[in-house]
């Protein structure tokens, strides 16, 4: 106890030079009533993260389907523009999950496919006069093989090296969207983006986006879990457990981490044209590191592995700061201490990967 | 005009090699990428800051300069390594037999954490250097160096010969090599495992912050989000030059200094960032071990 109270006063003498004196003082005062806080906390509800939350999917989404479909006519259209963006990450996020959640590649630069996609849209329909849909095809197949791209060198390397390899690629990318001002108009970005035209019915409506949206997120949701749940799926797993285990077993790790990287970035893609069509602009200020770092937050925070994890995890942490608009300059504050807290007391994130595979508890 | 670039890229290689000296020695013994490191490096260069502030405040900049430079040199350091040294106490201790995917991320939210905390108590515009060098330039053929490059370039050489002697020669050196090699067989020996990772940080840490006061004195300015490009320039150099060894992250240091301050006079300023991320790749692509990384492999 007075070991946990000394390092606290350590820390807020740590914080001087930054804060003052009087600002280490309440620093002190502030760690302290926090931990006491949580001493009781735990004191009441037992030690924390032992709970796991066991969550019957089917049934959550009977329940959750009305809701979601209702949404845009009971809640105001700030929040109907809130849970469009929120439906755009769960998008990016179930791919950057195939990747990380699914096959362990710890891949820091996603944000270059979600920019690879919104730029390609932005270009095709500008420039060309595509429309959306007729431009999605391009758009998905010039971010997929931007991930197979990547994948060649990447899939050389291991564990971290991959992750900075990635960070690398993704900064790449966003430098040259920067700079190449003859394409990509630079730092200005590009704007008037069109509004994707369903039947002959163009959906600038908050409320008709939100359910092109939403369908977007179902068929995600649902092209992953089946994925997951096939011979690809438990390849995946099998790597992420163990790749040279995996090998062993006769899997070819090589062409199921190629298809993870490329089915990852078609997502990704697709969620940076919904993000294009939505906002009518695009600016390399968008996709920087810290937004992969966001989505790899998401995915954190849900749960690795988990798709209900994905969607909850990208639900908070999107609304969350929404709701805390007062506090917005705290928020990444947050972000960061949340991220280690996480990892200390719950690394496997808000829902426990219980469903597993088919037939299995999973690892 | 080359030699001039060359000068220019030695003293910001000098500087990166610091850095990099940092990440080379936390990870040849963690085996972790510690994200966080070049935000300990923006806080020394904070720090400098603040503490020459102080010292101009308390009027002993205008007593005797070198004293109250040399002052803000030691106390930043101490600062700046006791960050450090806390930053593995909380977020990377507890973590120690994780998988490996865990402590990264944790670093990660470090670094976050860091550069925001930084942002909120010293503001998001960029800090000044007080103007209290003297600036004197020598020439030489036609190149103009000024005092406080010669100053940059001597000085990461000394620290950097400083470090490898102590690793070599001292007791505490040797431990570190040992459980750098084999952290069981170094318990087994009676080397305390938990001490040799702090002094590692704290080494790591001091030799950021001398590194963030050198880049704060030679541009003037400093803010909040600078740890994270010098940390990824840093990491490069490390890889460069062989991640692990020592005498490697100071190689790779200088000649990622000469390639950027080349390429960028050469080729293309804009893309002078992405230099850095392009010599990374290919390195890895060619020769993952470095230039002077052990011929082991790569690691898993």
């Amino acid at each position: 106890m007075l070991k946990k109270v000394l390092f606290m006063l350590w820390c807020a003498l740590l914080s001087m030079p930054f804060m003052g004196i009087k600002g280490g003082a309440y620093l002190f005062l502030g760690i302290c009533a926090c931990y006491a806080v949580f001493v009781l906390l735990s004191l009441v509800f037992g030690k924390i993260g032992k709970p796991s939350i066991p969550v019957n999917t089917g049934l959550l989404t009977l329940l959750l389907m009305p809701a979601a479909v209702a949404f845009p006519f009971i809640a105001r259209d700030y929040y109907t523009d809130v849970a469009i963006l929120a439906g755009i990450y769960i998008i990016l996020a179930l791919g950057v999950n195939i990747v990380i959640g699914f096959s362990g590649l710890l891949h820091l630069g996603f944000a270059a496919f979600y920019g690879i996609g919104a730029y390609s849209n932005a270009l095709l329909t500008t420039n060309f006069g595509l429309g959306f849909w007729s431009a999605l095809p391009a758009t998905l197949i010039i971010t997929s093989t931007a991930g197979l791209l990547l994948a060649f060198p990447a899939l050389r390397l291991r564990g971290d090296y991959l992750a900075i390899v990635t960070l690398g690629f993704g900064e790449i990318i966003r430098l040259v969207l920067n700079n190449w001002d003859s394409v990509t108009k630079g730092p200005n970005g590009i704007s008037n983006i069109p509004s994707p035209v369903v039947f002959g019915f163009e959906m600038t409506s908050l409320t008709s986006y939100y359910y092109l949206v939403l369908s977007f997120v179902l068929l995600a949701a649902f092209v992953v879990k089946r994925v997951y749940h096939s011979r690809t799926g438990r390849a995946w797993l099998s790597i992420r457990e163990d790749e040279t285990a995996a090998e062993a077993m006769g899997i070819n790790t090589r062409k199921y981490k190629f298809m993870a990287l490329t089915f990852g970035a078609f997502w990704a893609g697709l969620a940076g044209a919904l993000f294009a069509s939505k906002m009518h602009f695009v600016s390399p200020e968008s996709f920087t590191f810290m937004e992969s770092v966001f989505v790899v937050c998401m995915i954190i925070l849900g749960g690795l592995g988990s798709i209900p994890g994905v969607l909850l995890g990208s639900l908070i942490l999107v609304l969350l700061p929404e709701m805390l608009r007062d506090f917005q300059l705290y928020r990444m504050l947050a972000l960061g201490v949340g991220l280690v807290l996480m990892m200390i007391f719950r690394p496997e994130g808000l829902i426990k990967k219980g469903a597993g595979v088919r037939g299995q508890g999973a690892a | 005009m080359l030699l001039q670039q060359i000068i220019n890229g030695l003293t910001v290689g000098g500087v990166y090699a610091l850095i990099a000296l940092g990440y080379t020695l936390v990870y040849g013994i963690l085996e972790l990428i510690n994200f966080a490191h070049g935000e300990i490096y923006m806080i020394g260069a904070y720090l400098g800051i603040i503490f020459l502030g102080i010292f101009t405040a308390s009027g002993l900049t205008q007593y005797s300069l070198f004293l109250s430079l040399f002052l803000t040199f030691i106390m930043s350091v101490i600062v700046c390594s006791a960050y450090g040294f806390t930053v593995e106490k909380l977020a990377y201790k507890p973590l120690r037999n994780a998988p490996r995917l865990n402590p990264l991320i944790s670093a990660i939210g470090v670094s976050i954490f860091l550069q925001n905390y930084v942002m909120l108590t010293q503001g998001a515009t960029d800090k000044v250097f007080p103007h209290v060098l003297p600036v004197t330039t020598v020439k030489f053929l036609d190149v103009t160096m000024t005092s406080l490059q010669i100053f940059i370039i001597i000085a990461s050489i000394l620290l950097m010969a400083g470090l490898h002697v102590f690793i070599m020669k001292t007791k505490t050196g040797k431990a570190m090599r040992a459980v750098a090699q084999d952290k069981v067989m170094a318990s087994l020996m009676g080397i305390n495992i938990d001490r040799i990772i702090s002094v590692t940080f704290i080494i790591g840490s001091g030799l950021a912050a001398v590194a963030g006061l050198m880049v704060a004195m030679y541009y003037g300015l400093v803010n909040y989000s600078i740890g994270y490009i010098a940390g990824i320039k840093a990491f490069t150099a490390a890889v460069l030059g062989g991640i692990g060894s020592i005498p490697g992250a100071m190689i790779g240091g200088f000649v990622l200094g000469l390639i950027e301050s080349l390429g960028a006079s050469y080729l293309s300023s804009e893309y002078k960032d992405a230099y850095a991320f392009i010599v990374l790749i290919v390195i890895l692509l060619i020769k993952p071990t470095g230039l002077l990384g052990k011929s082991e492999g790569q690691k898993p």
